[in-house]
């Protein structure tokens, strides 16, 4: 299960959620600069320019990378959570010390009907470890897993 | 809750909604009433009344309307299996808590509740975020049942019968470890500490306008010194160097006294003995606290010593609990001891001192060589800049030297950092002057995380941080094999015991 290969990569929708949380802030970025071309007198585009590749940046390539960035694997019942582009984290959290599990959806999430499946332990670093970009149905599969292997580990 | 509900999504009390609309209440209305009562002094009551009112009223109609939805969106289940709450208007919440992991169910009820009939439902579980889950609110026959299904579920196909085995009778407490005054004493000599000054600079500052002179004004204290800092001045070179060494002593002597006063104070009489449910301890001189610690609620134990201390063999052994059992999760065991007097302690606990075939590894020279350019690099620009652009450019030396103290002592504590795995524990040194070490249990283990920043990954080194309940446990810097075999052997080593089963008695690792 160390092998790399075997992560699944999150719902090609988490992709498209991404890229509208990240329009909603490019948005917000734009609106700010272009206030502020308007406060600087003479059209000089010195705020505006940057910004716009910054927002073309934000709407295109980071998008595609944090999705690529992303995976999980639930083999070996351990739960295994990879992220980050520059600081990459590497999660693992076995059936056995998970304490309850969340699935939560916000409102972009319930649009992409996607979810996010958070798991709680006991520990005080990872107390909880979260894991989004899921499918609603499979998180609540991912769930009913999780929780059948509590069942039979402590019978 | 009767059978027949099993598995059916049902609504918290009718009630609880009136609770939270009178709440609110209370927390919009009433302020925004004496608001009114406030300004109108000004503009007259029917005034402001006019257009306060329509304001109050739709502040409460739509607090009662979001309550209202709230509510109706607010459902719990009680499966076969767990129970589980689901939530949220615009955004979904749903909790699951397995029975098996609900250790117990409290019902709270506070005032305003309680007029209603109502209780709020806590699922207790061991998780250490601290957001357990809740209902509210329940009737109260409603919380009274959930917590029997709850208990009936849980203790239904174990039979765990935790109470009745312990004897009637308990045994005779046995004293593993006592500091007789004379250890208070020389314990409280090590700890030395400046600490009275802050406190008195805290209350010169808190107090300095009812001083007849500016506290901070130098200019002011040389005036004051003139007259007996002229005679000073005139007494020569050696009266000054003596004079300092007094002042010096002088300091020494209070910072000894308040380390021995503060440490009388908490660790007189300290005793720590083994009774039926777990080590016992006791200090203190005026307020004497009284603590047990559960054997099998150990995590982890840590061993440190001082600077100083360690020349004349003295240790400290900390335990590190559950951290729900009591505030704090580290707790001291043996704060002033020898190691032979921690050996009989540490076996104790069910575990294990560091022994001597342990294959010990270092972290990655790479990633103490980096840390070292990058400390010096960072304190060389500042030095240069210095040396560039003040007018005093001896005192770039200052953060050259730093730069070259920062590097070096990376080097050591590439030498000094180590850790080792066995067949039951994991042990981690740190510290260059004040090494200390911590022995965690390789089945008490809660998650194990992989964590490289941009640096580390291209020179390929990473983090190895552990999940412990009550504490933390990193090894920083391994190479990335050897995180990654270390990861390996503990995740092998957690997947053999459940959680619950690492909380029972009897297993502890020998």
């Amino acid at each position: 299960m160390d092998d790399p290969d075997h992560l699944t990569p999150l719902d090609p929708a988490y992709r498209s959620m991404l890229r509208v949380q990240f329009a909603i802030l490019a948005f917000v970025l734009l609106a700010a600069a272009t206030v502020a071309e308007i406060a600087i007198p003479g059209w000089t585009g010195a705020v505006w320019l940057p910004v716009l590749l910054l927002a073309t940046w934000l709407l295109i390539r980071l998008p595609m990378r944090r999705y690529a960035a992303r995976g999980y694997s639930l083999a070996g019942e351990r739960l295994r959570v990879v992220r980050g582009i520059l600081f990459r984290s590497d999660t693992v959290v076995p059936f056995g010390r998970v304490q309850h599990i969340d699935v939560n959806q916000g409102p972009l999430e319930r649009a992409f009907r996607l979810a996010t499946l958070t798991v709680h332990t006991a520990g005080s670093h990872n107390a909880s470890v979260s894991l989004p970009g899921l499918a609603h149905r499979d998180a609540l599969a991912m769930r009913e897993d999780i929780r059948a292997a509590i069942r039979r580990n402590t019978q | 809750m009767s059978e027949s509900a099993l598995g059916k999504a049902l609504r918290t009390d009718p009630g609880s909604f009136a609770v939270r609309a009178v709440s609110m209440l209370f927390q919009f209305v009433i302020p925004l009433g004496l608001a009114a009562t406030a300004i109108s002094g000004e503009r007259g009551l029917g005034n402001v009344l006019t257009y306060l009112v329509p304001v109050a009223l739709a502040i409460v109609g739509l607090s009662v309307l979001i309550a209202y939805l709230q509510w109706t969106r607010l459902t719990y289940t009680v499966g076969a299996e767990d129970i589980r709450v689901e939530s949220g208007v615009l955004s979904r919440a749903a909790r699951s808590v397995p029975f098996d992991r609900i250790q117990d169910v409290s019902l709270e009820q506070k005032w305003l509740p309680r007029l209603f009939g109502l209780v709020e439902v806590k699922f207790e579980t061991g998780a250490s975020g601290g957001d357990d889950l809740k209902l509210a609110y329940l009737s109260q026959d409603e919380g009274a049942r959930l917590r029997q299904t709850v208990r009936s579920r849980r203790d239904g196909p174990t039979t765990s019968g935790d109470e009745p085995k312990y004897p009637a009778v308990e045994p005779e407490p046995e004293l593993l470890f006592a500091m007789p005054p004379r250890r208070v004493l020389a314990f409280g000599i090590f700890e030395f500490s400046l600490a009275v000054f802050a406190v008195l600079g805290g209350l010169a500052q808190t107090f300095e306008s009812a001083l007849p002179w500016e506290l901070w004004d130098l200019g002011l204290w040389q005036e004051r010194l003139a007259g007996p800092g002229q005679y000073l001045a005139g007494l020569g070179a050696l009266a000054q160097v003596v004079g300092a060494i007094f002042a010096l002593l002088s300091l020494a002597l209070v910072g000894v006294a308040t380390g021995v006063v503060r440490t009388v104070l908490r660790e007189w009489d300290f005793r720590l003995e083994r009774t039926d449910k777990g080590l016992r301890r006791r200090r203190g001189l005026l307020t004497r606290t009284d603590l047990v610690m559960p054997v099998h609620r150990v995590q982890a134990l840590r061993v440190r010593t001082g600077l100083i201390r360690r020349r004349f063999g003295w240790h400290s052994l900390k335990v590190v609990s559950l951290a729900s059992d009591s505030g704090s999760a580290n707790h001291d065991a043996a704060p002033f001891a020898r190691m032979d007097e921690i050996a009989p302690i540490v076996r104790e606990t069910g575990f294990a001192l560091p022994h001597d075939k342990l294959d010990w590894h270092r972290a990655s020279g790479r990633a103490h060589f980096d840390s070292a350019l990058i400390n010096f690099s960072i304190l060389t620009i500042i030095a240069t800049m210095i040396a560039i652009f003040s007018p005093l450019w001896w005192s770039a030396l200052f953060p050259f030297v730093f730069g070259i103290f920062a590097a070096l002592r990376e080097i050591y504590l590439w030498r000094f950092n180590r850790h080792a795995l066995d067949d039951t524990q994991l042990y981690a040194r740190h510290g260059l002057f004040a090494p200390s070490t911590a022995i965690g249990s390789r089945v008490k283990l809660q998650s194990v995380d992989i964590v490289q920043g941009p640096i580390a990954r291209w020179r390929g080194y990473a983090d190895l941080r552990l999940g412990l309940a009550g504490g933390r446990l990193n090894l920083g810097a391994l190479p990335v094999e050897r995180a990654k075999s270390l990861r390996r052997a503990l995740l092998d080593s957690m997947a053999l015991l459940d959680f619950s089963q690492t909380m029972e008695k009897g297993t502890a690792p020998d």
